[in-house]
């Protein structure tokens, strides 16, 4: 049940975004993070809203798995929109509705809220179509050219699959010791948060203390398969790039086109 | 040919406080292992085996004397560890924490991405380590879902992607179930059998032991002997003061004989056990 922790998101299918290469879609999403922050106008998030959709279509990612990956970040949206249509100072020739609160500054709210929430399900088709090792994969292929001034992007790389890795042996590990624990009398329900979070001092402890033991024991494993961080290794895993990670680039420029000329143009919306 | 040669080798760990002694553990071990052999190694906890074992693929160096691999010195200036380690696969005791990646496929490429051997040639390690485990159907599967015995047959893939010539058990079988501790000890017998792989079974499990070649006897750091399963299994004397049982079959065997069924010595296996019976039964 906890082992489902380190697919975190990933929604398992074969489609035309999952078959992406990690580092594709990594750049695409920066890419599209850039698109949707430069629209300055609902034209360009409607383009953005439009990519979304057909990103999700060529997913084969259920739309609900997106919404929900939207829950997370509701409150904060609409606590940014409370916020801008309070703090939206109206100029001369807005429409004041009452006290404060403008029709032009409810515009603005909505835009930077439904930014916001493009923003993040954006992300989430990142998260949802590829598996946080290919990721780590991905991250580290594009890092690369770090290695000439220096910075061991393998080694970190490594340290990132290796806690991808452990994050359900350590998962299986605490609901051990939590069972345990509650059977030698731990509360771990009652009282306030402070009393409950003191409660978990005997789960952190030995959970610790059994993490460095598995780190002395991983070490040895590495160490008799001949772990190595120099320049002499090879990598099995190989990544590329094929024509679907073209046309995904090609179609993200049009979006990013389309959304400067909608700056310039703007159609009056409103 | 000897795979393994211990010389005179001595080992402790600095003692912690500086006017302590320190406790030898092992104490002038001198031993050989045959090229092609499936040896049991045994004794009680504290005797020194799995010392044993990270000194032979230089895991730990010798306090003194010296331990070679194929003729090759463990310790001094030149030793290529490399060499030595890639020649000795390990499998350790707890089966969560040897996999490095998620995924079962990458996780035994990891050996030989250290070595620099080229892709195609991983590949080819893969599916053949993948298959003589039988965890073919697994290639794409996730470390973290797998069996405690399937998780053990992965490392032993793992270490076989170093392409070596002699596999270390350091009691890989301990944290499994009966189902999980035949899978992995069937791996290692086919090995040896088949392909001629040097095997080196740390064990606390008397019926594993049984099937060995030969038992080299561990008690406080030294070789206290060494011999052909029924050879150690009669040395009542020493069983009792290295505080080793009986395989389950010989027990059996003994308390039959002791209630008056006349049963040759030596039993190891079940079987034995029962052809033993069937004979004297029919005899009555």
């Amino acid at each position: 049940m906890l082992s489902d922790i380190t697919f975190g998101q990933f929604y398992p299918t074969t489609s035309f975004v999952h078959k992406l290469d990690p580092r594709s879609k990594i750049i695409l999403l920066i890419a599209y993070i850039v698109a949707v922050f430069i629209a300055d106008n609902f034209w360009g998030l409607l383009a953005a809203f439009l990519f979304l959709c057909v990103a999700i279509a060529f997913s084969k990612v259920p739309v609900s798995a997106v919404i929900r990956s939207l829950k997370a970040i509701i409150f904060l949206a609409l606590f940014t929109f409370i916020l801008n249509i309070l703090f939206y100072a109206p100029k001369e020739g807005d429409t004041v509705l009452f006290w404060r609160i403008s029709k032009e500054g409810i515009i603005t709210a909505t835009f930077f809220a439904s930014r916001l929430l493009l923003l993040v399900a954006g992300s989430s088709i990142l998260t949802l179509t590829t598996t946080p090792v290919n990721i780590t994969d991905g991250i580290e292929s594009l890092l690369k050219p770090l290695t000439y001034i220096k910075v061991p992007v393998h080694v970190l790389a490594l340290v990132m699959s290796i806690a991808l890795r452990f994050i359900p042996t350590l998962a299986d590990e605490t609901d051990r010791i939590i069972r345990a624990q509650k059977a030698r009398g731990a509360d771990f329900e009652s009282g306030n948060i402070l009393s409950r979070v003191k409660a978990f001092i005997p789960v952190l402890i030995p959970l610790l203390i059994s993490a460095f033991r598995r780190a002395d024991e991983l070490g040895n494993a590495m160490d008799a398969r001949c772990y190595t961080d120099g320049k002499t290794r090879t990598k099995y895993k190989k990544l590329s790039f094929t024509a679907r990670d073209l046309v995904s680039v090609i179609l993200m420029a049009a979006l990013i086109t389309g959304i400067v000329f909608l700056n310039i143009y703007d159609p009056i919306l409103f | 040919m000897q795979a393994i040669v211990f010389d005179g080798v001595s080992f402790f760990y600095k003692p912690s406080e500086e006017n302590e002694l320190p406790k030898l553990i092992l104490n002038d071990l001198s031993l050989e292992v045959e090229k092609g052999a499936f040896i049991a190694l045994l004794g009680k906890n504290g005797s020194g085996k799995s010392t044993c074992a990270k000194l032979i693929n230089g895991l730990l160096t010798p306090t003194s004397g010296t331990v070679s691999v194929f003729g090759l010195p463990l310790s001094g200036e030149n030793t290529d560890l490399f060499e030595i380690r890639s020649k000795v696969g390990m499998v350790f005791q707890n089966p969560d924490n040897q996999q490095i990646a998620s995924i079962v496929e990458d996780d035994i490429a990891f050996g030989p991405e250290n070595l620099g051997v080229p892709r195609e040639e991983i590949g080819r390690r893969i599916d053949y380590a993948l298959k003589v485990t039988d965890m073919e159907k697994f290639r794409y599967s996730q470390v973290a879902r797998l069996s405690g015995g399937q998780k053990q047959r992965i490392a032993i893939a793992g270490a076989l992607a170093l392409n070596p010539e002699i596999l270390i058990l350091d009691e890989s079988t301990s944290m499994l179930d009966p189902k999980g501790r035949r899978e992995v000890t069937e791996v290692a017998r086919n090995l040896n059998r088949e392909k001629g792989m040097t095997v080196i079974d740390i064990t606390h499990y008397m019926d594993e032991a049984a099937e060995a070649d030969e038992i080299y006897v561990l008690d406080d750091g030294k070789l206290r002997k060494k011999g052909d399963p029924s050879e150690i299994f009669s040395d009542e004397e020493m069983l009792a003061e290295t505080g080793l049982e009986l395989p389950r079959a010989s027990k059996l065997a003994k308390e039959l004989r002791l209630q008056g069924l006349p049963l040759k010595k030596g039993i190891l296996s079940k079987e034995e056990l029962l052809e033993e019976l069937c004979v004297s039964l029919r005899i009555k």
